[in-house]
């Protein structure tokens, strides 16, 4: 028997559970996340070759304990008092006018007895092996943020926007390249003003 | 005429559901171009610590990602309780460390050996030594771009 008219139609009531199927697995393997987090850099393991002398009013030394508990320069400080101390000492700009450290945009105290200027300006963190993972972080996101602050402030000065919203529309990766390229400039400039000088020692062993 | 059928009454019209795969569909694509596939199941336990002034890690083929914890309740019979690093699908010591980062960075291509940033998924609870001395091996392998991977939030509320 010859067939008459075209060829019989597929049976598409299947599609929805083939679809079905399908959707059910991407939904069960999907994780929209992205991740996020604080960068750092580690320092080579070999050490620089020209020793540079550092003045000892240029370092603010951070200790935490295994207790969680804060010396910072020689002080017990709480922990939310850590930034307000990170940012005085970093804007402090000690050297006097004239010379070649001289910080024209600083807006501390001027004390001779801190740091330079923030160029010179390093901080230097030591914990112990027992610290707690979460107080290290925290104390890594203050001293964060009071560079991110101290950014900010000449950011906006210079550029009349935040440091970090520059950064991170630099960093994002669907930002057209003539705005990045433009961006770049102004990032780095404020990063030169502010260049984030974190030492990390070797963690103390024992007490 | 017999041809049509009369309908009866009290008997309600079947709701059409030809729509039904477009709407379904619709959703499939959606799910499609949002995921990403989980690489390996976690076998520590990974409450990541607060932290406020977060960067986002772009570019996820750039990223290489070591977790520390303790094991899940299901591992700790054997592995015990304390905090332990895990490497893909595995448990590691810290000597496995600088191994594993140039195995996975001999895997990527030329152009992006130079530029893999290190995620570090800690828990909350793990104690700095083991830390320091995975950055330690990082160092020796000049693994040197880390990012310490936290949730976006209060960095105060790690100290509860």
């Amino acid at each position: 028997m010859s067939r008459r008219g075209g060829p019989p139609e597929v049976n598409a009531g299947s599609m929805a559970d083939i679809a079905f199927l399908l959707l059910i697995f991407f939904l069960v393997t999907t994780t929209i996340e992205t991740d996020a987090g604080l960068d750092r850099m580690l320092p080579p393991l070999e050490p620089p070759e020209t020793d540079v002398v550092i003045k000892q009013k240029n370092i603010f030394t951070v200790n935490i304990n295994k207790n969680g508990q804060l010396l910072v320069e020689e002080e017990l400080t709480q922990l939310k008092d850590l930034r307000a101390k990170a940012i005085a000492f970093l804007d402090n700009g000690g050297s006097p006018s004239g010379t070649s450290d001289y910080c024209n945009y600083c807006k501390g105290r001027r004390d001779a007895s801190s740091s330079d200027s923030p160029i010179k300006a390093i901080i230097s963190l030591k914990n112990d092996r027992e610290t707690k993972y979460g107080t290290y972080i925290t104390v890594q996101n203050e001293l964060v943020g009071a560079y991110n602050d101290l950014r900010n402030r000449e950011a906006q000065r210079l550029y009349g926007r935040d440091f970090t919203e520059m950064e991170s529309e630099f960093l994002n990766p669907e930002t057209p390249s003539r705005i990045r390229d433009e961006l770049k400039d102004k990032v780095q400039r404020v990063q030169e003003l502010f260049p984030q000088k974190l030492s990390e020692a070797q963690t103390s062993t024992a007490n | 005429m017999g041809k049509f059928n009369k309908k009866k009454d009290g008997d309600l019209p079947a709701v059409s559901t030809a729509s039904l795969p477009d709407i379904v569909f619709m959703l499939l694509f959606f799910f499609m171009t949002v995921t990403t596939m989980k690489d390996s199941s976690l076998m520590v336990q990974n409450t990541l610590p607060n932290a406020s002034e977060v960067k986002k890690l772009e570019k996820k083929d750039r990223v290489l990602y070591v977790y520390v914890g303790k094991p899940t309740p299901q591992y700790q019979k054997v592995f015990g309780s304390e905090p332990k690093i895990q490497l893909n699908d595995k448990f590691a010591s810290v000597s496995e460390v600088g191994p594993f980062i140039l195995q996975e960075r001999a895997k990527k291509p030329q152009e992006l050996q130079n530029v893999l940033t290190t995620a570090l998924k800690v828990d909350k609870g793990a104690n700095m030594g083991l830390i320091s001395d995975i950055k330690q091996e990082l160092r020796k392998v000049n693994a040197l771009k880390i990012n310490y991977t936290t949730y976006e939030g209060d960095a105060f509320r790690n100290l509860q």
